[in-house]
């Protein structure tokens, strides 16, 4: 029993001259307990596919069920079930890290004891503690992406959809990310789904990767199978064959600078 | 749980203008202003209508602070947009309808105590008016305030780009604000221009004010009034709910 089931799945936008096609039509599958790799060049459609699983954008066509519940006639059922990690993150600035915990706490439905309680519980996980009555802006890029992922979790989601989660973090915060989404779906079984340009992100990180072009499924595997089908060596050979931009010919001419 | 999830938001945006003393007196400083440099001018003119000068004045000062106040909270929505603020809220499973409220009682709010300022300042300059018609017109704010904020949300989620809403609502504002009558009464209009003003909501909710500054509470004018300003917010809720659930794609 798939935890995410989608088909057709479709968004135009009507644009000043013509109506924009974002996303076509997509098909998926993701089983419960996996983490699953959205890939695809800028503009393939992710953002705006992971928007429409959120419920924060309406479908123009197609259907899905996410968590067991319609997208389109049981949006607060989903919501309930999922949570959503933006790739701006969600943090107000006039906030402090408690502040934005326990709101969310209580926007979830627990009272204020609960909810602070709760706070404090997820910056221990999150190694949030110390930080926790600075305010929002004062925060590293590695911590405020802890924090977007403590706002995400807060509710103990069983589907995560996180939006180029790395995208601007160091070395060592790109690690400590990995280890969290392994650790949530080995410890809770946790469903992951991420979109992300790092192909050794997902290479390392994903059970399986679905290539998104022109707003369609072009492509889907394991990271294993999807070299194996395109020979190639790395996931980034496989996924420029798969996107058709072929391999970066080898220019032997001198660069006129 | 509308009621919970409306007044857990309402009181995070409450604290976070009562940390910020600018917006909270600023707003008052335009209608301030005419209190103190344009209302002197009027005492000693015939208004064409029931009452002395400050009577007329007052209530159109007041209806100006909600108008040019709430018409901008939109600012503050495209400030969440760009943050993340505004989709991290619409993703739990609050409803959009305490998404958008939350807000707009906090707007409203800030300007009834605007409001309350202005009147303050008023009654040394000059103004005398009956207490229950004082606190009726801090209910046309109180509406007016709701029922604009929520326009200018929606209107701020449905604009392509952010650079349109400071112009966009200055174009609807400016002549809002000279067809209702605000600044003087538009008895002393000719036959058109008045037949124009009372297209417009505002003029029903400013003659109503009017109305009861002189103690007139139950006058046609002050029925027509109260009805506007309901449906008016109504109107405007209804709007700036549905766009919250799309985000205005």
């Amino acid at each position: 029993m798939p935890i995410i089931s989608t088909a057709g799945l479709a968004r135009t936008f009507t644009g000043r001259s013509s109506p924009v096609e974002a996303v076509r039509g997509i098909d998926l599958t993701v089983r419960p307990g996996e983490i699953l790799g959205l890939l695809g060049p800028n503009g393939a459609g992710k953002t705006t596919t992971l928007r429409m699983l959120t419920t924060l954008l309406p479908p123009t066509g197609g259907a899905a069920t996410v968590a067991g519940h319609d997208l389109v006639k049981d949006p607060a059922a989903v919501r309930r079930r999922i949570g959503y990690v933006a790739q701006s993150g969600g943090l107000d600035p006039q906030e402090t890290v408690r502040s934005e915990l326990v709101l969310q706490g209580r926007l979830y439905g627990l009272d204020r004891t609960r909810a602070t309680a709760r706070a404090e519980e997820l910056a221990v996980d999150l190694d949030l503690t110390e930080l926790l009555d600075r305010p929002t802006p004062a925060l590293s890029g590695g911590q405020r992406r802890r924090l977007d992922l403590a706002m995400g979790l807060t509710h103990r989601p069983e589907i995560l959809f996180l939006d180029e989660p790395t995208t601007g973090l160091d070395p060592g915060s790109r690690a400590d990310l990995w280890a969290l989404v392994r650790r949530l779906r080995d410890e809770h079984g946790t469903t992951v789904v991420l979109t992300t340009h790092y192909l050794d992100e997902a290479d390392a990180l994903a059970d399986r990767i679905v290539v998104v072009d022109q707003g369609t499924v072009v492509a889907e595997g394991s990271p294993a199978a999807l070299k194996a089908a395109h020979g190639a060596a790395t996931l980034q050979d496989a996924f420029l064959a798969i996107t058709g931009r072929g391999p970066a010919p080898v220019d032997t001419t001198p660069v006129a600078v | 749980m509308l009621l919970h999830d409306t007044a857990l938001l309402f009181g995070r945006y409450a604290r976070q203008t009562l940390r910020s003393p600018f917006q909270i007196f600023f707003g008052a400083l335009m209608p301030l202003l005419y209190l103190f440099f344009f209302g002197p001018l009027l005492t000693g003119l015939p208004l064409g209508r029931e009452g002395d000068s400050w009577q007329i004045l007052v209530p159109g000062l007041l209806l100006q602070l909600g108008l040019f106040g709430a018409s901008f909270a939109g600012f503050s929505i495209i400030m969440e947009k760009s943050w993340g603020v505004f989709d991290r809220m619409r993703v739990t499973p609050v409803s959009r309808l305490a998404l958008l409220l939350g807000r707009v009682l906090r707007d409203a709010a800030l300007f009834v105590f605007q409001a309350v300022l202005l009147v303050l300042v008023a009654v040394p300059m000059g103004l005398r008016a009956p207490l229950p018609g004082i606190l009726i017109g801090f209910g046309f704010v109180a509406l007016l305030s709701a029922a604009l904020a929520s326009l200018s949300y929606a209107l701020a989620l449905k604009l392509p780009s952010p650079q349109e809403f400071g112009p966009a609502i200055n174009t609807l504002a400016m002549p809002a604000m000279l067809l209702s009558g605000l600044m003087l009464p538009m008895a002393l209009a000719p036959g058109w221009l008045d037949v124009l003003s009372h297209l417009t909501p505002f003029r029903y909710l400013v003659d109503a004010v009017r109305e009861a500054y002189i103690g007139h509470y139950t006058t046609p004018a002050v029925l027509y009034g109260v009805l506007v300003a309901l449906g008016l917010t109504a109107l405007a809720v209804t709007v700036g709910t549905r766009t919250f659930r799309s985000a205005g794609a």
